[in-house]
């Protein structure tokens, strides 16, 4: 018999799951409210105040504006050079993914609204987009903040829909690229480069059902993968470089019969047949299943219990992918305030380095120096090249480069030497954050 | 809040740091005998897209004239700012003159129409591909060298090491593989916190950071052996910057023999879209910074470049027609530069496909006649003692004849 966890476990252990790390505050609070109470307040970002979030924002001005302000005020470098317009670093278009990653890591560690920022990164992972590819560099911002924000906590559905249609995502992965054969007149729109593939793009097909909703093993076949990559032929981007909007272009659309996964798709149809196979895709077993398998893997642990997972996915099945009902289902498990769950995880760099700062009270205005500890880490904010995003997996995350940085960035820490970031108490701080423990939670 | 603080610290495992502790904590890890001379291989990655056909010019070629009004590279003849004549048909860009002398020696070998086959035209997708060793395929989950290490294992903590912030893909995978961005830098930060760090992770139970730290700890006491014997005054002549440290940092390794087997370096700034530039300007100066940092490297390391290939890569060459900026767009084929102190260099490898714009693939770019494959398995079996190139590039066909450049 494992004894059970005491109450004092239970707090810290349910901190550690639902948030960036435990505050002396966040204790006292679920203390005052309890354990279920406080998920419950979790559970809904939109009624907790963040004042002191909003009011951090306000100076990282890019996080605001659209797509085409942000090409038109920080253009693509050979652009303004053509031009002959003198760039200052400050309106490079790296400028725009620093500011998003200054945002991300702030709200990491100050906002009140945690297990929702703690969502936003695990979709922000599953969904992932490499700022660095092309375009990408202009479309992450909105990304972030109309299509990740807007559905983290609502339903799987609408969540998935809004990643298709994504500028961000169409030009990550391809789609925008991706024509019917027959339509060999009707090229995306705009598109400069003469040389662009013509023909299916498979790239997104692919990705949608392994990455996003099936699995590498939920059951589809190479013929599906080009079967989806018909039904969203068509799903494009106006321009990615000048109006970059989502665009579907019909005479770019595959109109013949599809067959996925073994339903029809009638001949004759257009948008619709993208939005046949999202609602498709949502429903399948596969997906309730890998979504509550990657969650569990998030709150739980790296090898999470096969009944959290099927008591996990038979929630996402009945509430229709309904993301607060699953992740209830999860804390509510009997796996979760386990033995066995204690400790279990490895923190990711992003968790490291917030959970560090919130344990021990820093004051922080996430300088670039700050954000340099996450990059030798391993985890530069949205530059995670390959489209699984960053791992949720202990075992990626102690390379001996990582630990020497994560061991640095402690006595940096507690040593006040990070630029634009202040402990004060350091011998208190050391005590919390120098251990090899705090690198788990 | 001190009950809040207890509990804090209490979660996080411990209870009151021990400082105060013997300040040289002393590893016996890495106290290994030099082990015999390894075979190394060093690619150097130049991120962009470089414009072969100004870096290794095919002026014999008439149509390159033609289709580059403003930044072809004069023919060779008397005088400056002219291309350097290899063999009569390609010659060298003139920022390059610190690698004729290799050349010259059969130390240098370029092969040019080489790269990868897929088509794209993106940076991010074509570095993949190169990286991954898989053209077309982005699912591979490691990268090809990383895939070398997997052929014989061995212990050393420096086997495999990139001069870069974070693990590039062409390294990652199963086998360990270390980055860094300077020796010196790679250590603990001064501190009083630093000797109590060490101790803590030394005795770490947690297998995971155990194995991390083992690694980690074994690698800093190599590494702080070799600054002792290679303080970096000794080397001259690296060009200032980011690549020619890198090179530096890579040639110590080699000399201190730390069990260095694959080594990663990268150098910027070749997507020449506007103003490239053609005897003089913005690529030229990326050419000779290229070209001095390789001299320097190979000065540097004398005799020991026997044991020594080092591979230039680029995602893609450029277009054969210069643009309306003065500079080139995404292409195709591009030139892999190969040095060596035991290659058959002196050559310029690779089929010439011509420039004639009938010829040019889709009909802009300079056509692509050697796989990379190609050329990098070659130097895998021949130099590296490499048997199964084909779990190193799954896919490729390795029937066709080798080119010669390693003997």
């Amino acid at each position: 018999m494992t004894t059970p966890l005491t109450d004092e476990q239970k707090i810290t252990h349910l901190l550690s799951r639902i948030s960036f790390g435990a505050t002396p505050a966040d204790i006292e609070k679920v203390k005052s409210k309890g354990l279920f109470p406080y998920l419950e307040e979790q559970l809904h970002p939109e009624k907790i105040p963040d004042p002191v979030v909003e009011e951090k924002l306000v100076k990282l001005k890019t996080v605001r504006l659209s797509s085409r302000e942000l090409l038109e005020l920080y253009p693509p470098p050979q652009q303004a050079k053509a031009m002959g317009k003198e760039v200052s670093p400050t309106q490079a278009p790296r400028y725009v993914v620093l500011e998003l990653q200054q945002a991300k890591l702030l709200r990491a560690v100050y906002s009140p609204r945690q297990l929702y920022e703690v969502m936003v990164d695990f979709w922000t992972n599953h969904f992932n987009v490499f700022a660095g590819k092309g375009a990408d560099r202009w479309l992450v911002t909105s990304y972030d903040r109309d299509t990740i924000r807007p559905y983290a906590l609502g339903r799987f559905r609408d969540l998935l829909l809004a990643t298709a249609k994504s500028p961000a995502m169409l030009f990550y992965l391809d789609n925008w690229l991706s024509v019917s054969p027959e339509a060999d007149a009707n090229r995306p729109r705009g598109n400069p480069k003469p040389a662009a593939r013509q023909g299916i793009n498979e790239n997104y097909a692919r990705e949608l059902m392994e990455l996003h909703t099936l699995g590498v093993d939920g059951g589809y076949t190479q013929k599906d993968v080009t079967e989806v990559a018909r039904c969203f032929t068509g799903w494009t981007i106006r321009r990615p470089r000048g109006q970059p909007e989502f665009l579907f272009d019909a005479r770019a659309h595959d109109r013949g019969e599809k067959v996925v996964l073994g339903a029809r798709i009638a001949p004759g149809g257009g948008m619709e047949d993208g939005v046949k196979v999202i609602d498709l895709l949502a429903r399948h077993p596969s997906t309730g299943r890998f979504i509550a398998t990657k969650l569990a893997r998030r709150l739980v642990s790296d090898d999470p219990p096969a009944p959290v997972i099927a008591q996990a996915a038979g929630v996402f099945r009945e509430s229709d992918g309904d993301i607060k009902e699953v992740i209830r289902a999860i804390v509510r498990s009997p796996e979760f305030f386990s033995p066995e769950a204690l400790k279990a995880k490895i923190k990711k760099p992003l968790e490291f380095v917030a959970s560090a700062l919130r344990a021990v009270g820093a004051e922080t205005d996430v300088s670039p120096a700050l954000l340099r500890y996450l990059v030798r880490m391993g985890e530069p904010l949205f530059l995670s090249q390959p489209p699984t995003g960053f791992p949720d997996v202990g075992s990626i995350w102690t390379s001996p480069d990582m630990l020497l940085t994560r061991m640095n960035f402690t006595i940096d820490l507690t040593a006040n030497r990070i630029p634009g970031t202040k402990v004060k108490n350091a011998e208190t701080a050391a005590e919390l954050v120098a251990a090899p423990e705090f690198q788990r939670r | 809040m001190e009950f809040t603080r207890r509990l804090l610290i209490k979660s996080a495992g411990l209870g009151l740091l021990a400082f105060g502790l013997p300040p040289a904590f002393l590893l016996r890890a890495a106290e290994q005998e030099k082990g015999p001379r390894q075979k190394i291989l060093v690619v150097v990655f130049q991120r962009g897209g470089m414009d072969g056909l100004n870096a290794v010019i095919p002026f014999k070629d008439r149509s390159y004239y033609s289709l580059r009004p403003s930044i072809a590279i004069a023919e060779p003849a008397a005088g400056e700012e002219r291309a350097i004549d290899l063999d009569g048909f390609y010659g060298l860009h003139p920022a390059l003159a610190p690698l004729k002398p290799l050349f010259d020696k059969g130390q240098f070998a370029a092969v040019h129409a080489t790269g990868s086959p897929d088509n794209t035209r993106s940076h991010f997708d074509a570095q993949d591909y190169m990286e991954l060793g898989t053209p077309g395929v982005k699912s591979t989950p490691d990268g090809w060298l990383n895939r070398v290490l997997m052929e014989n294992k061995t212990e050393s903590p420096l086997r495999a090491v990139a001069l870069t912030q974070r693990l590039p893909r062409i390294l990652g995978g199963a086998a360990p593989a270390l980055t860094l961005t300077s020796i010196e830098e790679f250590r603990l930060r001064q501190s009083l916190m630093a000797p109590a760090v060490q101790k803590l992770y030394a005795n770490v139970k947690d297998p995971l950071l155990r194995q991390g730290s083992n690694s980690l700890f074994a690698a800093m006491s190599v590494l702080r052996k070799v600054e002792t014997g290679l303080p970096p005054a000794a080397a001259e002549g690296y060009p200032n910057g980011r690549f020619g440290t890198s090179l530096k940092e890579i040639s110590r390794m080699i000399k201190a023999d730390v069990g260095l087997e694959i080594a990663f370096a990268e150098i910027d700034g070749w997507d020449t879209h506007v103003n490239e530039g053609g005897a003089t300007g913005q690529m030229a100066n990326h050419l000779r910074e290229l070209a001095e940092g390789l001299a320097a490297f190979f000065r540097d390391l004398g005799d020991r470049m026997e044991d020594v290939v080092l591979a230039t890569l680029s995602e893609f060459g450029r277009t054969a027609r210069e643009n309306g900026n003065r500079g080139t767009d995404h292409g195709h084929a591009n030139v892999m530069f190969i040095i060596g102190g035991k290659i058959k260099g002196g050559k310029v490898y690779g089929r010439w496909p011509g420039l004639d714009p009938a010829v040019l693939y889709e009909g802009r770019d300079l056509t692509l006649t050697t796989d990379f494959r190609a050329v990098c398995g070659e130097v895998l079996s021949r130099h590296m003692g490499r048997k199964n190139l084909k779990a190193i590039f799954p896919g490729y066909d390795f029937s066709t004849q080798p080119l010669g450049i390693i003997a």
